[in-house]
């Protein structure tokens, strides 16, 4: 066994508000840049939709990810055979305009146009070429657009879904969408750092986070193509890639990611998992499905109150301020102890580290027919006619019988969280359901004592559990959603000399200015 | 004519090879950032392809030949002395000059056609590229006009070079030669000396060590298992990663 912390994330689906604002944190500290103005390192999506870069989603476009080969595994589009013989011209990279052109407007038009009988109008001018153009997608271009053919209808995974179930999804009445933020997964496996050919990135061993030295890459490209979650970025600018750096700086200083730390829904959640390095391989290589990844990542996090594990930590050289945020972290309680998340694609093989609370509200809920003729008397006939006769139902008669005709089938839902998987989801949706239906015992009341204990009981979920994990969910303070240890930059600190001879090492920032070379 | 010779038999290559080496050792050190390959396919793909793809091949091919001729002179002479053999040394020589004059035009054209390719181009972009273009046209016309050209770079150029790095420099040879192979060696020692000023300097850094590294990275601060042993020196370890 070989124990390893790792910082994960949570990010709570149904929490989501789509507002957009973790992006913008981001945008505004780290890609605010030339050859950066097209990044979202994070980057919220509209889903069912194709997403940003459009269909990254879709491997046979991008070939990014791992492949089991036998029983070992390979980089789908990338790797030491593929990296080299394409190195000259890569067939797999995304290009800019699979993210969008980015452009800006000639502001200074509007006041210093010379009268005339027309307005002003600030032209919209590319980031890139600076000329004049015409905007053909943009930063979030699909944002709401759930039913739209060019968009929601492309999404890579409603492929496996049946002509009618898709159709079904995209009646009017039964529409429904959610919000997917994304950052980069700092995943055990990653496929960025396998496939990059100068060596560049690389996992840092005290808490994994997956970073690019940005002197050491020299523009390959590769981790562009093998990332399957399209979270490295080339900076056609300085010609060299970048991608979420987890906001490191602020972790070292015990501050939240910007994302997290201005996450308006309070959807997200940080903290340290131990896990066992020795398996990542077998992990992925010895699954025979690619469902069976989502339970093998989870065998892979190792309890922080086992005695055993604790020494074996130690030894180890996990310091005694990781082993206890390790105990405290809100991430190992959503994953592992409530099994209330569940990774991102788990079949694309990285082993990512951001686990979803997959979302319930818009798809549990179902339309009923119902007679609203007394409602639509009450209103003034002169200001609003009102003939519906369907109500947004959100009661739950049978227990858990609406999972069952939710109106997103559940299998779309398996497509993105378990590899295809329904009865994992069904699994973790059961439980926010019963969650909420102990909870509505308590607040409401119309729902029985015993009806929700009989549904706690058909999920396997204590009352403190539930208490907990409402808690987690509804309640929970900065201090419970965020649990950073220190960092122990005195290690880092330590070895120099003088802290100058090796700046850009150990989390300094540069010595000289990153201009592009000629 | 014998001191505009030694000017450029003698002095040039001995200061392009300085500048080449106190140079990209200068950039690599000091600016670590600015080396890259400055790779523009994230802006244009499709007619990359079809220029940096035989570019490339066609320019690594010739430069082996070349390095073949000057490192193993007496085998390649006795390679060539079967007429079979020279032929085809010759016209496979030939074929991949062409292709890397294709591949070339093509880089040149995208250069300067593609608007979104003119923002990440540089004057000296430019430059190394009508240099190159130059030294491959010139190449091509030294093989027509004077063929067997495997053979007597061996037998008359190796020496002269050799000659070079040994620091007695014996010029008789190439100043017998005709002006067009002269200027062939003259583009060749310029192309030398501006690798520290260029995109060239991304040659040097091709990523051969992949093939031998293990697929993941991972940096310690610390020795990781040391960390908690208070009797290990902190000078013990520096920093894997600069
Ligand atoms: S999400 Fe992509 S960029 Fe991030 S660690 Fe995983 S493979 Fe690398
Ligand atoms: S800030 Fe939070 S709630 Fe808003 S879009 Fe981002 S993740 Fe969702």
């Amino acid at each position: 066994m070989d124990i390893k912390s790792q910082i994960s994330m949570v990010f709570h689906l149904d929490k989501c508000i789509g507002c957009h604002t973790c992006s913008i944190a981001c945008k505004n500290i780290w890609t605010d840049r030339k050859g950066a103005e097209y990044m979202w390192w994070n980057n919220v999506e509209t889903k069912p939709g194709t997403g940003y870069p459009g269909k990254w989603e879709d491997q046979d476009i991008y070939h990014g990810g791992w492949q089991r080969d036998g029983s070992s595994i390979k980089l789908r589009g990338a790797g030491k055979g593929k990296g080299l013989a394409n190195i000259f011209h890569n067939p797999k990279l995304p290009m800019i305009d699979d993210y969008y052109e980015p452009f800006t407007y000639k502001y200074l038009d509007l006041i210093e146009a010379p009268e005339s009988d027309d307005q002003p109008t600030a032209r919209p001018i590319s980031l890139i070429t600076g000329k004049p153009m015409d905007i053909k997608m943009g930063p979030n271009w699909d944002d709401d657009l759930s039913g739209t053919p060019d968009y929601a209808r492309n999404d890579v995974n409603l492929k496996k879904l049946s002509p009618t179930e898709q159709q079904a999804m995209f009646q009017l009445e039964q529409m429904a969408f959610f919000y997917l933020p994304r950052i980069c997964n700092h995943c055990l496996n990653p496929a960025c750092v396998a496939s990059c050919p100068s060596g560049a990135i690389y996992k840092r061993g005290e808490d994994g986070v997956v970073l690019i030295n940005q002197d050491v890459c020299k523009g390959w490209r590769m981790c562009v193509t093998a990332c399957p979650y399209k979270k490295t970025y080339y900076n056609w600018h300085t010609g060299k890639s970048e991608k979420c750096i987890l906001c490191y700086p602020r972790i070292e200083s015990g501050l939240a990611p910007a994302c997290m730390h201005s996450c308006v829904g309070r959807i997200r959640y940080l903290g340290v998992m131990l896990y066992d390095a020795d398996q990542i391989h077998s992990a992925v290589a010895g699954a025979g499905s690619d469902a069976e990844i989502v339970q093998r990542q989870k065998d892979m996090i190792l309890d922080p109150f086992d005695p055993a594990i604790i020494q074996a930590a130690k030894d180890n050289g996990i310091a005694d301020s990781t082993i206890k945020a390790a105990q405290e972290s809100p991430t190992y309680k959503f994953v592992k102890e409530w099994d209330l998340a569940l990774p991102l694609h788990p079949e694309y093989g990285t082993l990512p580290m951001l686990f979803y609370v997959p979302p319930m509200l818009p798809v549990m809920a179902s339309v009923s027919s119902a007679d609203n003729s007394e409602q639509a008397k009450k209103m003034d006939p002169k200001s609003k006619f009102w003939d519906d006769n369907w109500l947004y139902d959100t009661s739950t008669k049978d227990i858990f019988g609406s999972i069952e005709d939710a109106r997103f089938p559940l299998e779309y839902m398996a497509n993105l969280f378990s590899a295809g998987d329904v009865g994992i989801v069904k699994a973790v949706i059961k439980k926010l359901m019963a969650i909420r239906i102990y909870r509505r015992w308590k607040t409401v009341g119309d729902i029985s004592e015993q009806k929700a204990m009989a549904a706690l009981k058909e999920v396997n979920f204590s009352v403190k559990e539930v208490e907990e994990s409402y808690y987690l969910t509804s309640l929970a303070k900065f201090g419970d959603r965020f649990v950073i240890p220190p960092a122990h930059r005195e290690q880092a600190i330590e070895m120099l000399e003088f802290t100058g001879d090796a700046k850009g090492s150990v989390g300094f920032g540069t010595k000289r200015k990153p201009e592009r070379g000629s | 004519m014998n001191v505009l010779d030694s000017f450029l038999f003698i002095a040039l290559p001995y200061v392009a090879l300085l500048i080449f080496f106190i140079g990209t050792i200068v950039r690599y050190r000091a600016t670590k950032f600015s080396v890259s390959s400055l790779s523009s396919q994230f802006l244009e793909s499709k007619s990359l392809f079809w220029g940096s793809v035989p570019f490339h091949f066609g320019i690594i091919i010739l430069f082996f030949g070349h390095l073949i001729g000057f490192l193993f002179p007496d085998t390649v002479l006795a390679f060539n002395s079967e007429p079979v053999r020279l032929l085809i040394i010759e016209i496979s020589a030939f074929i991949a000059g062409l292709v890397l004059l294709f591949g070339l035009c093509m880089l040149l054209y995208r250069r300067l056609s593609n608007e979104r390719v003119a923002v990440v181009t540089t004057k000296m972009d430019i430059f190394v590229e009508l240099l190159i273009l130059a030294e491959v046209v010139i190449g091509l016309l030294v093989a027509y006009n004077y063929q067997w050209g495997s053979s007597w770079f061996a037998a008359v150029l190796t020496p002269y070079l050799w000659s070079i790095f040994f620091l007695q420099p014996e010029i008789e040879a190439v100043s017998a030669m005709p002006w067009l192979l002269k200027a062939h060696v003259v583009g060749a020692y310029l192309i030398v000396a501006l690798f520290p000023f260029s995109r060239l300097v991304h040659v040097l850094v091709a990523p051969l060590h992949y093939i031998a590294r293990p697929y993941q990275r991972v940096l310690w601060n610390w020795g990781r298992k040391e960390v908690r042993n208070p009797s290990t020196k902190w000078t013990q370890h520096r920093p894997e990663n600069t």
